[in-house]
């Protein structure tokens, strides 16, 4: 608690004692008379408790604005103090108001502050030194922030990494956990990249800089984690017009429950017409009017859900996003790079009429000048840095391979327009994917496929997606239709659409967006490469493995720090957890307020009744709200 | 051109009281305000002086909250 509200908890307990005592003395008869003596006595608890917002009430009406929280509460408590002198009533009514509505502010502000420091220590990733390395080889402590790029740093084990750049120097892992939930260290080494906010563990690392810290992934994803919550959702903007009305409404009504009825008594009846009567019930209604409750519960849900989705390593970037992604029905996925992991690896070796290893042997020492993705993963299949001594006469045929002379033998590697022009008979291969054929001296070697690899964790965050009731999922690809089949087949995703350009990847999902039936949002899931068009386009643009990758960082709404499908899952379990608890608060609160305001009007609900359904809706909406926190830490 | 501000408020309707009142105040074109984070993003007109505005601005948002402050 700050010094603020430790003033206000004392001035509370302050008065409630006072209070306490006085109704002793009231109740055992020691203290009745005279009336107007007693409330005296009870304007001094009163007092202390309610002069911020009696002086707040003040400069409400000076300042004409009649639907001040303050100005209400103080005509509510000040009309009881009124009538129950009238009416002989019972003094402590009012200063109960006071006091709870106070203790609701407190527990409200004490709440919304302890969910900011909560979501600020989940986000603890800001590095507070880094040290610079200078000139004669000591270091020296400074600020992130005035370090230049090009600056040699050094980090220590156990330190932040407080700039984006590349290890000179030093092999070690780091922990990469509070950016990308994944608990797993990552192996860095010389020539390698590492990304500010993550951890070194092991070993001292030289760090030449390459990014100032405000453009470092540290700065951005704290600023995107920070300014989530100003991108309103539609919940909240529904709440604040809602409030706009309310309280103006329910002023209004209580001005005419004071009036008409007695009124309506006094002319068309010869019964009484109960002025007080109507007037307390009135006053009741001003204290259901403030729309507190609902106003605050809503945005603290929002920001205590998108502070746990940042802790799964997943970033949302406004609460309207996050609201789209408890809506998903239907999903679309780019292929390479997304449900595969974009990388070539050597499949098979079939046909082979020479030995497997030899063909690859081959196949790697003829390609070992390429850097095609298709020869990088001949040579890692191979296993060895290929002896490029062995290798002479080098030819590349574009779009069908490479020939050239390796140990005095001549070798054909390519695709089947390559054994097609040197006249060499082949077999045709029955697998999807990429077919290298080999010849050795003009005879056929057999063929090695190539394929891209599925990743570990797509088909299982299908499973639990469709689990989660996104049973529509289509993937996009700009390559074959067959290896888009086979890739579809073995992830059993229900629609596939192949051969795309770019630009047709938008126009597919424009024809999903408009889809007759379509239901709930649509999402995209990419990496950020090539199809950022389509991640802007989506309902909800998800993409992934984006440490580093400001393209995507900016083209999309949702962010998944690491590229593991599995993060999307728990990410829109925990998006639907903070919509349905959103709801609850909208519905409970209206439903009491509303309640309450039927039985006020019928004379069933006193001000004391008023009051508890006012600070309890608050506590309640307030403590639902928090759970949303606590999803999130859950591993 | 955009700036963000640091808030103190203490409620999140009087936060949105606030919005309106800066909305309203000459020579912004757009503001928001976020309470969980206790920001005021600000988009100015072209060509105001920001600190004049943000003078305004704090001026129309006491008359709503009184408490409230902006760190311009």
């Amino acid at each position: 608690m700050n010094r603020k509200q430790k003033i206000m908890l004392f001035r509370i307990l302050l008065s409630a004692a006072l209070t306490a005592l006085l109704v002793i003395f009231e109740k055992t008869g020691l203290f009745t008379d005279p009336r107007w003596a007693l409330l005296l006595c009870y304007l001094v608890p009163y007092g202390i408790v309610s002069y911020d917002v009696l002086r707040k009430a003040v400069k409400g009406i000076i300042r004409f604005r009649p639907f001040d929280e303050n100005f209400l509460m103080a005509v509510a408590t000040v009309g009881a103090f009124a009538l129950a002198m009238i009416g002989n009533g019972d003094f402590l009514e009012a200063v109960a108001v006071m006091l709870f509505y106070q203790t609701g502010e407190l527990f409200q502000s004490v709440a919304v502050g302890k969910s900011r420091r909560n979501i600020a220590a989940l986000m603890d990733i800001r590095p507070d030194s880094a040290n610079l390395e200078l000139a004669d080889g000591t270091t020296v402590a400074k600020d992130p922030a005035e370090v230049a790029p090009g600056s040699v740093i050094v980090v220590r084990p156990g330190e932040k990494i407080p700039l984006d750049g590349v290890v000179l120097e030093g092999s070690s892992t780091v922990d990469t956990a509070a950016l990308t939930g994944e608990s797993l260290p990552r192996e860095v080494e010389p020539g390698g990249e590492v990304i500010s906010g993550t951890v070194n563990l092991s070993g001292v690392l030289r760090v030449e800089t390459t990014k100032e810290f405000g453009e470092s992934t540290v700065s951005k994803i704290l600023d995107m984690v920070e300014n989530a919550s100003s991108k309103k959702s539609r919940s909240e903007a529904f709440i604040a017009k809602f409030a706009k009305y309310y309280t103006p409404a329910v002023c209004f009504s209580a001005l005419a429950l004071a009036l008409l009825p007695p009124l309506f008594l006094l002319l068309f009846t010869e019964r009484s017409p109960a002025f007080t009567v109507w007037l307390y019930r009135a006053l009741t209604f001003l204290v259901i009017s403030c729309p507190c409750a609902l106003v605050i519960s809503i945005p603290l849900s929002f920001f205590a859900g998108i502070g746990g989705a940042s802790r799964l390593g997943v970033l949302v970037k406004g609460a309207n996003d996050f609201e789209s992604l408890a809506a998903v029905r239907t999903l679309v996925f780019d292929k390479t790079g997304t449900m595969t992991a974009g990388v070539f690896e050597v499949a098979g070796v079939h046909h082979g009429t020479v030995p497997d290893a030899m063909l690859i042997e081959y196949a790697a020492l003829a390609e070992s000048f390429s850097t095609h993705p298709i020869s990088k993963s001949l040579i890692a299949a191979y296993g060895q840095t290929p002896d490029q001594t062995r290798v002479r006469d080098v030819e590349e045929i574009g779009g069908q391979g490479i020939t050239a002379l390796v140990d005095g033998h001549s070798v054909a590697v390519g695709n089947d327009k390559l054994m097609t022009r040197l006249g060499i008979a082949f077999c045709p291969c029955s697998h999807v994917g990429t077919v290298v054929h080999v010849a050795i001296d003009g005879v056929y070697g057999g063929h090695i496929l190539i394929c891209d690899t599925i990743r570990p964790h797509a088909r299982e965050a299908l499973v639990a997606l469709g689990r989660l009731g996104i049973k529509k999922t289509v993937m996009l690809t700009g390559d074959a239709a067959a290896v888009g089949q086979a890739v579809a087949g073995q992830l059993g995703i229900s629609e596939v659409h192949a051969e795309l350009l770019p630009q047709d990847k938008v126009s597919c999902l424009e024809a999903l967006l408009s889809s007759a039936d379509r239901q709930g949002k649509v999402a995209f899931v990419g990496d950020g490469i090539n199809d950022a068009p389509v991640l802007t386009r989506a309902d909800v643009g998800i993409a992934m493995g984006a440490l580093g990758s400001d393209a995507a960082i900016a083209a999309a709404d949702v962010v998944l720090m690491d590229d593991d499908l599995m993060k999307l899952p728990p990410a829109v379990s925990l998006a639907r957890k903070c919509m349905r608890i959103v709801k609850e608060n909208i519905a409970f609160a209206i439903g009491v307020k509303l309640l309450c305001l039927v039985l006020g009007a019928c004379g069933i609900a006193n001000l004391w009744m008023a009051i508890f359904a006012d600070v309890g809706v608050m506590i309640l909406a307030v403590l639902n709200a928090i759970r949303t926190l606590h999803t999130g830490a859950k591993k | 051109m955009k700036k963000t501000y640091a808030i103190e408020v203490d409620c999140a309707n009087c936060a949105n009281l606030m919005e309106d009142a800066a909305k309203a105040t000459p020579g912004v074109k757009d503001a928001v305000v976020n309470f969980m984070a206790l920001k005021m993003t600000v988009e100015f007109e072209e060509g105001v002086d920001c600190t004049a505005v943000m003078k305004k601005v704090l001026k129309n948002c006491r008359k709503v909250e009184d408490d409230c402050d902006i760190a311009f």
